[in-house]
């Protein structure tokens, strides 16, 4: 503990790591480019230098604090620093910046204007212009790479893959891939983590927004749109909203606006996955066979599996995930009911997420060869649409899904937090197990934020081991534990994006901040309970396809429209040692 | 076994899992043995290949970017096989103000070295430079596969190029 002096306010200590926490805390915003508090120290960027009496000039990203220091955080000589520092970085960017789709979220562009930069004393140093990479669903401009290593640390500390790192040296060096691949040729597992983390424009989401307009501009074609949980609660932030603050209402009303024919909410299909799911998990426990049984919903994790796990894919629930299973209902059934081919609906998929983008490019997922799902669009691609449209979102009225998926229940809609898919299925398995029916639905025990949760509970002499794991590094930890027989679970959520798809990659860049994933997962709970319906059993819409198309969960006309296989997948990436 | 001969050497290029499992043996699997695994192939193979940079990461339980990068920050790793004749030209400070440079430039021109290589495509010759081979009396010098010339001019290069490539018809 103890205390220090920041430009002359005397200041306690709270257990702080480093100087910079310190100086934040106190409420000077101390500028940072490779500074990321989930991430490990990387001390690069040289911008959040202060004066510490005694010892001069320090990085106080990378300084202890101690009791006694007297800091300084705004003298001449650390302006004129900082600002040479912001000038190099500049004088190596490609500063295109009208055209650069990071624009107004770029931390460079910000602390330029912060610094009130208006021109550069050195000239442009950039005449290798180096590839853009377009390969995959994002993009990978290294002209725009400022070097901070966040990217490498994310994928590398927090997904546990290492597509990035630093090559070569000095002037030259480049974060890039092994061997300069293109990224559709690594072992990302299109999380886009990296991108959500970049402080500039190196790493961004191919847009695909001109299909999208193109698809809602053809006469010829019935545009169906699914909106994922996640996206509720953060589309309002792009228009000056509090994350968190359900617009579902507001974003059914912009998509028919733009042009939709019909708007559905993938909670309902999250509703289905629940049925099956738990059927399916309910059978393995009954024969003790496939255990633990893992999630299937988040495709980045599927992936993962797929790659460096293929040990475990027997163990994957079977289940498709909302997004294909609303895609194959779409496009299986509910075009012959509009009496139409599959190819004459466009379904469009509103995602929290970039994986969703690789998802619905995956074979398996076509109905007489047409794709399920057409088109995924990002939250902050849709953002930009309903901007572009000119449509003022925050007044627009509330408007209710179509039917024939016209109700949701509460335990579809926390799909898209942490722990959610699990409480969903708890509400099911609990009444299943019991034969009781539930009355109080909230199981906090699997909410929360911890990177790894485990709870044991007991229903009536069933003994039920849960794991809810966010992050792949946090996976492949359970994995390892797992194979090596140091642990024992019967059922495994598992999503890539640090608190689930709130979180996720395609939402309104947040600079992957805590604190607002926290206030979305709050809004999706909050949803949950002013919901007339928490559990996906009481759904009477999943219960009249059943009768109208499925049968009953588990049918053979359930599998083969609602349920997948998986395939082991090369990987250049070290497996594990044994 | 796939080889290739170049100048007084033999390439693999099947990468050998008994040679690689006897280097680990050697040098432990920390990721401070990462140098020396990486030194240990590169002597065997002459560079670094994908493959070896891959079977290196496995081992060590790094991603292969890492290892990708670790192997292109040190000069005296390549992930290319160097030619026939390495030639290192000194660009040391004595070096460099006795002409190095136009030495440099005379040599990838007349080997037709492409812009951003540093071996020609026949794998005949590899063109370095060298911060000081300690000859500065001898400046501007070059070594052909360890063998020195000094007082190097660009003209004296044509005259070298020359030479070694009657050795070579001799040869055949």
């Amino acid at each position: 503990m103890g205390w220090l002096l920041v430009n002359g306010e005397s200041v306690a200590l709270d257990g702080e790591k480093s100087l910079l926490e310190v100086v934040q805390n106190a409420g000077i915003d101390l500028p940072t480019l490779c500074y990321h508090p989930e991430l490990s120290l990387h001390g690069a960027c040289r911008l959040c230098m202060v004066e510490v009496a005694g010892r001069g000039v320090v990085a106080a990203c990378h300084t202890p604090p101690e009791s006694g220091m007297v800091v300084k955080t705004n003298t001449a000589v650390l302006r004129r620093l900082r600002r040479m520092a912001l000038e190099l970085l500049l004088s190596r960017h490609d500063r295109e910046c009208t055209s650069c789709s990071r624009s107004g979220h770029c931390s460079l562009q910000d602390l330029s204007n912060r610094f009130g930069i208006s021109d550069l004393r050195f000239k442009h140093e950039r005449t290798d212009h180096l590839p853009i990479d377009t390969s995959s669903i994002l993009v990978r401009d290294p002209n725009k790479c400022i070097l901070c290593g966040e990217c490498v640390r994310m994928c590398g500390e927090v997904q546990g893959i290492g597509v990035y790192g630093f090559a070569h040296r000095g002037a030259k060096m480049q974060v890039t891939t092994a061997f300069n691949q293109d990224l559709a040729h690594t072992d990302c597992v299109h999380c886009g983590q990296c991108a959500a983390i970049c402080p500039t424009g190196a790493l961004v989401i191919k847009p695909q927004m001109q299909e999208a307009w193109k698809a809602l501009n053809d006469e010829n074609k019935t545009v169906v749109v699914q909106v994922a949980p996640a996206v509720r609660v953060s589309l309002g932030e792009e228009f000056g909203m509090t994350p968190g603050e359900s617009t579902m209402g507001q974003l059914i009303s912009a998509l028919r606006t733009l042009g939709a024919d019909k708007v559905f909410d993938t909670a309902f299909t999250a509703d289905l996955t629940v049925l099956e799911e738990t059927e399916e998990f309910l059978e393995r426990v009954q024969s003790g066979e496939k255990l633990p049984q893992f999630t299937s919903c988040c495709p980045a994790w599927v992936k993962f599996a797929e790659q460096f796990y293929p040990e475990f894919l027997p163990h994957l629930s079977t289940c498709r995930s909302p997004q294909q299973m609303m895609g194959s209902l779409i496009k299986k059934f509910y075009a012959k009911e509009l009496g139409k081919k599959p190819e004459d609906l466009y379904m469009i998929s509103v995602m929290p997420c970039t994986a969703k983008k690789f998802e619905a490019s995956r074979e398996e997922f076509t109905t007489e060869g047409v794709p399920d799902v057409d088109l995924v669009l990002t939250t902050q691609e849709l953002a930009r649409m309903i901007k572009e449209a000119g449509i003022d979102y925050v007044s627009l009225p509330d408007m209710p899904p179509d039917h024939p998926f016209g109700h949701v229940t509460g335990a579809g809609v926390i799909f898209g937090v942490t722990g959610g898919v699990s409480e969903a299925v708890l509400r099911l398995g609990y009444e299943r197990i019991t034969e009781t029916e539930l009355e109080n639905v909230a199981f906090t025990e699997v909410r929360g934020y911890n990177g790894m949760r485990k709870w044991e509970l007991d229903l009536q002499g069933q003994g039920l081991t849960l794991g809810v794991v966010h992050g792949l590094a946090n996976a492949k930890a359970v994995l390892d534990d797992l194979k090596a027989g140091k642990v024992h679970f019967d059922l495994i959520e598992v999503m890539a994006c640090p608190g689930g798809c709130i979180g996720g990659a395609g939402q309104p860049i947040t600079n992957v901040n805590r604190k607002v994933r926290q206030e979305r997962g709050a809004g999706l709970y909050h949803d949950d309970v002013v919901t007339p319906l928490h559990k996906s059993q009481q759904n009477p819409d999943v219960l009249t396809i059943y009768e109208k198309w499925l049968t009953e969960p588990g049918s053979e006309t359930a599998h083969e429209v609602l349920h997948t296989s998986y395939r082991e997948r090369g990987s250049l990436w070290p497996r594990p040692k044994a | 076994m796939n080889t290739t001969v170049l100048g007084t050497e033999t390439l693999e290029t099947d990468f050998d899992p008994d040679f690689f499992s006897a280097v680990l043996a050697e040098t432990g699997t920390s990721t401070a043995a990462l140098v020396p695994i990486l030194q240990a192939v590169q002597e065997k193979y002459r560079h670094l290949s994908e493959e070896a940079i891959t079977h290196v990461a496995a081992a060590l339980g790094l991603s292969t970017a890492t290892v990708y990068g670790v192997a292109t920050f040190y000069a005296q790793f390549s992930l290319e096989p160097k030619g026939k004749y390495v030639i290192k030209v000194c660009d040391g400070t004595a070096c460099h103000v006795r002409g190095s440079i136009p030495v440099y430039d005379a040599l990838r021109k007349r080997v037709n070295l492409e812009d951003g290589r540093s071996t020609t495509e026949n794998r005949m010759y590899t063109v370095e430079t060298v911060a000081c081979l300690g000859a500065c009396v001898l400046a501007p010098v070059i070594t052909i596969n360890d063998q020195v010339y000094g007082h190097v001019t660009a003209d004296a290069i044509n005259i070298i190029i020359d030479t070694l490539e009657q050795e070579g018809s001799q040869h055949d």
